[in-house]
């Protein structure tokens, strides 16, 4: 009997590829500023949507520097992450760990509702965060690929995830 | 590719500022009244954590705006006041020349 428990989610209603992924406006932030930008006015080319859970999370610190490690970072199709922090929690992780990615602030946590990728935190009242979520985009921000956490925590087997969503 | 780049259709005008900083709320409030559309780019309190606004302006304070149409970029609240009226209004009461690199006494940008 293991002595720990990895909580299985309940089924996620989320979006499906082929489906318009919804456009919505938050702050963009980088390691040095923010500024309003709409999803719509951002994807001009493939482009891939990372759910993390809530700055400070082990676990949106191990999925960025995996994906820097792999060199999503520098691939042509745009990295963009979204999560439930403030603006500032957010820069101030992309400056410390150097990570030149852009990541939507979402606090209120309305867009991974709105994707069907949310998750209500137990023991943090009124608090919400995104799923661990990759959503693959093409031009015209419709849906390629879609990778969605079942358990919490639980991370993609990447090389897989690679091949699904034509990155490798 | 579409014909429409996602920068198109953009303000011309930027705005760096704090959040809650006075001196970028005079500027923010004279933008307004002239009916000028323009886009916020928020950076954090720290001096050392505004390098953006430093390569752009030369400086660490805000506010600063970056007028693309009017090649202009400037620093110090008041200053960025008489250009905005000299250029998009009906001109500052005293008709300083406002887009020269003039240190008004203000001195009290955050």
């Amino acid at each position: 009997m293991p002595e720990f428990d990895v909580v299985e989610l309940e089924p996620a209603d989320h979006l499906e590829p082929g489906e318009t992924a919804p456009d919505f406006t938050r702050p963009l932030v980088t390691d040095e500023f923010w500024e309003d930008r709409s999803l719509a006015e951002l994807v001009d080319g493939r482009t891939i949507l990372v759910f993390t859970p809530m700055i400070g999370s082990f676990v949106a610190k191990y999925v960025w520097d995996e994906l820097a490690e792999r060199g999503w970072l520098d691939r042509e199709e745009r990295i963009v992450g979204v999560t439930a922090s403030t603006p500032y929690g957010i820069s101030r992780f992309l400056d410390e760990n150097d990570l030149p990615v852009e990541v939507f602030a979402d606090p209120t946590n309305e867009i991974a509702a709105d994707y069907g990728v949310g998750h209500d935190l137990d023991g943090m009242a009124g608090v919400s965060e995104p799923r661990l979520a990759f959503v693959a985009l093409d031009a015209d921000r419709s849906i390629e690929s879609v990778w969605v956490a079942d358990e919490w925590p639980e991370f993609p087997d990447y090389e897989a995830l690679e091949a699904e969503f034509g990155l490798d | 590719m579409s014909e429409a780049t996602s920068r198109d259709g953009e303000p011309a005008i930027t705005l760096y500022r704090l959040q809650a900083c006075p001196y970028c709320e005079r500027v923010a409030r004279t933008l307004g009244e002239l009916g000028l559309e323009y886009r916020s780019r928020f950076v954090e309190p720290l001096h050392s954590r505004r390098d953006v606004v430093k390569r752009v302006a030369g400086v660490r304070t805000v506010p600063v705006i970056v007028d693309d149409d009017a090649g202009v970029t400037m620093a110090e609240s008041a200053n960025i006041v008489d250009y905005l009226e000299s250029t998009y209004g009906d001109g500052p009461p005293t008709g300083s020349a406002a887009a020269d690199e003039a240190t008004a006494e203000t001195g009290g940008d955050d």
